[in-house]
């Protein structure tokens, strides 16, 4: 297992030419204008990149014949929003073996537009037993799973509604971000009411954006244009699709699993981190990643955004990009966190940066904490 | 008699008598006729022991409220009910959680509790095809 600790490095990243509400734009589109960015990031040519990644809609065959190229390595898992950070493990796989030199992840998504989309969703089991009831939209299931946490640990709606305000202050910071007007734990409170325990302002937000990660082997990875991000460690898992089925109604099995083969391979341990990307679809979300992956004790997790670790100045920032919750959040957001991690490790960040960043921990859902990919990310071998 | 809300759809055959049943009026579940497991959703492989021999028992319709959330505006045109509305999460007393509706309550966060006694209520959408509700213990009456 530990023969894929740094092997692989990040690359390239960028998101497509604009991020957020984008009716003039396909979601082929933001493919191609993320791939690119990122390809040109890295100092690399289209023509270089013989690997190709992407969940979603699109498969890679589109997006390879879309670019003119004929990639020799392909993969399209599909298991929710963190499928995008599966695939560095999958292209760092890939890349070992020889199967491809340069491998592209792409997240293309009309998320609010809707523009060039196709309506196909796996229904076979929701429609039975989930879709009569109301379900479907994310909030109703992703509520049930908050609302459990509140009588098992009594955290309160304050407490979630603090992983906003906390999440917003380093939107301010970012100048990428949708959402910068500061925020109150009484502003989310009142906020329109969608799915008790939610607020508006506790869902994240629905944009239009593409995002594109490049890598390749640590060995050619020297030699571009910037400073390689190398991937130490990393994981996956699923448990369920429907909640009904989770061992622990409050607790991310499959989060566990990929962050404990993660950790493992790289040889750290959670307090060796300096910065930690979550999945923030809604409020409760990274507290509860936070518990799954052992940062926390279960119940624990609202306490790094109540007392100030992962705000603005902390000693271990969460989502300093502002998150899904206030810079994006197309549907399947995965993609992003990458790109935030790789953009701190290599110093890029401006106002938001976090001084001295050398590990990083990324860790991304699919579906209702149905799936899971965690990343250990460094700029030091 | 109009739908209030999506009829269940596709119908597998793997829950046919899941689906006979709650129309005769009953809530049947799949239970491993190899390891004695109870479960839900119909499939035709035990989760637990993997065992192919799957056979039906019918449920008390008695459990309790593992979670829920307010719903204050539908998320599909199809789905009728007004707002506020109670998504629910019930685990049957066989063990099994499934997705319901909790009805005959007020839709109000100090009065629905996790862990409250609920039991069945059947409610019918076409000829059909009814869909097991569920209402707190000791409600009574017929809906």
């Amino acid at each position: 297992m530990k023969d894929l600790r740094n092997t692989a490095c990040i690359v390239g990243v960028d998101e497509s030419d604009e991020i957020g509400v984008l009716p003039g734009k396909s979601q082929l589109s933001l493919h191609l204008e993320a791939i690119t960015n990122a390809v040109r990031d890295a100092g690399l040519k289209i023509s270089d990149v013989d690997g190709i990644f992407t969940a979603g809609q699109h498969s890679p065959a589109t997006l390879g014949e879309a670019l003119g190229i004929s990639p020799r390595y392909v993969d399209g898992t599909t298991v929710g929003g963190c499928s995008f950070i599966i695939m560095v493990e999958h292209a760092a796989a890939a890349l070992h073996h020889g199967l491809c030199d340069v491998a592209v992840i792409s997240h293309g998504e009309s998320g609010r537009s809707q523009v060039g989309v196709t309506r196909a969703r796996d229904t076979a089991l929701t429609g039975q037993y989930e879709i009569p009831y109301g379900y479907g939209a994310a909030p109703t299931q992703f509520a049930l799973i908050t609302t459990r946490h509140m009588h098992e640990y009594g955290t309160t709606l304050e407490q979630w509604a603090q992983v906003a305000v906390s999440t917003r202050q380093w939107a301010a910071l970012n100048p990428k971000a949708a959402q910068k007007k500061p925020i109150t734990v009484q502003d989310v409170l009142s906020a329109r009411p969608v799915v008790w325990p939610f607020t508006l302002l506790n869902i994240c937000l629905v944009t239009d954006a593409g995002g594109a990660v490049v890598l390749t082997r640590a060995d050619r990875a020297k030699d571009l244009k910037k400073k390689p991000v190398y991937v130490r460690g990393m994981g996956e898992g699923t448990e369920h699709v429907s909640i009904t089925q989770m061992k622990t109604l409050t607790f991310s099995e499959a989060t566990r699993i990929s962050g404990e083969r993660a950790l493992a391979m790289a040889g750290v341990s959670h307090r060796d981190f300096d910065h930690v990307m979550l999945y923030d679809a809604f409020t409760s979300g990274p507290p509860i990643m936070l518990e799954s992956l052992g940062f926390a004790k279960p119940g624990e997790g609202v306490q790094f955004f109540q007392d100030g670790r992962s705000t603005p100045g902390g000693s271990l920032p969460v989502n300093t990009n502002g998150g899904g919750l206030s810079y994006t959040h197309t549907g399947m957001y995965g993609i992003f966190p990458i790109i935030e991690a790789t953009r701190q490790l290599r110093g890029e960040c401006g106002p938001r940066q976090v001084p001295n960043a050398k590990l990083s921990l990324v860790n991304g859902m699919g579906g209702m904490l149905s799936a899971a990919g965690t990343l250990v990310l460094s700029n030091e071998t | 008699m109009e739908p209030d809300r999506p009829v269940p759809q596709p119908l597998t055959p793997e829950a046919r008598p899941y689906w006979d049943g709650l129309k005769a009026g009953k809530l049947m579940l799949p239970k491993c006729g190899d390891c004695g497991h109870t479960f839900f959703y119909p499939r035709v492989i035990c989760p637990r022991c993997q065992s192919r021999s799957i056979t039906w028992v019918q449920a008390s319709g008695k459990g309790k409220l593992h979670s829920f959330g307010i719903g204050h505006q539908s998320f599909n045109k199809a789905f009728k009910v007004p707002p506020p509305y109670i998504l629910a999460m019930v685990e049957l007393e066989e063990g099994p959680r499934m997705m319901t509706n909790l009805v005959n309550v007020a839709a109000d966060p100090k009065v629905v509790r996790c862990d409250m006694p609920v039991e069945v209520v059947f409610h019918p959408l076409t000829e059909d095809v009814t869909v097991p509700l569920f209402q707190p213990a000791g409600t009574g009456g017929a809906r």
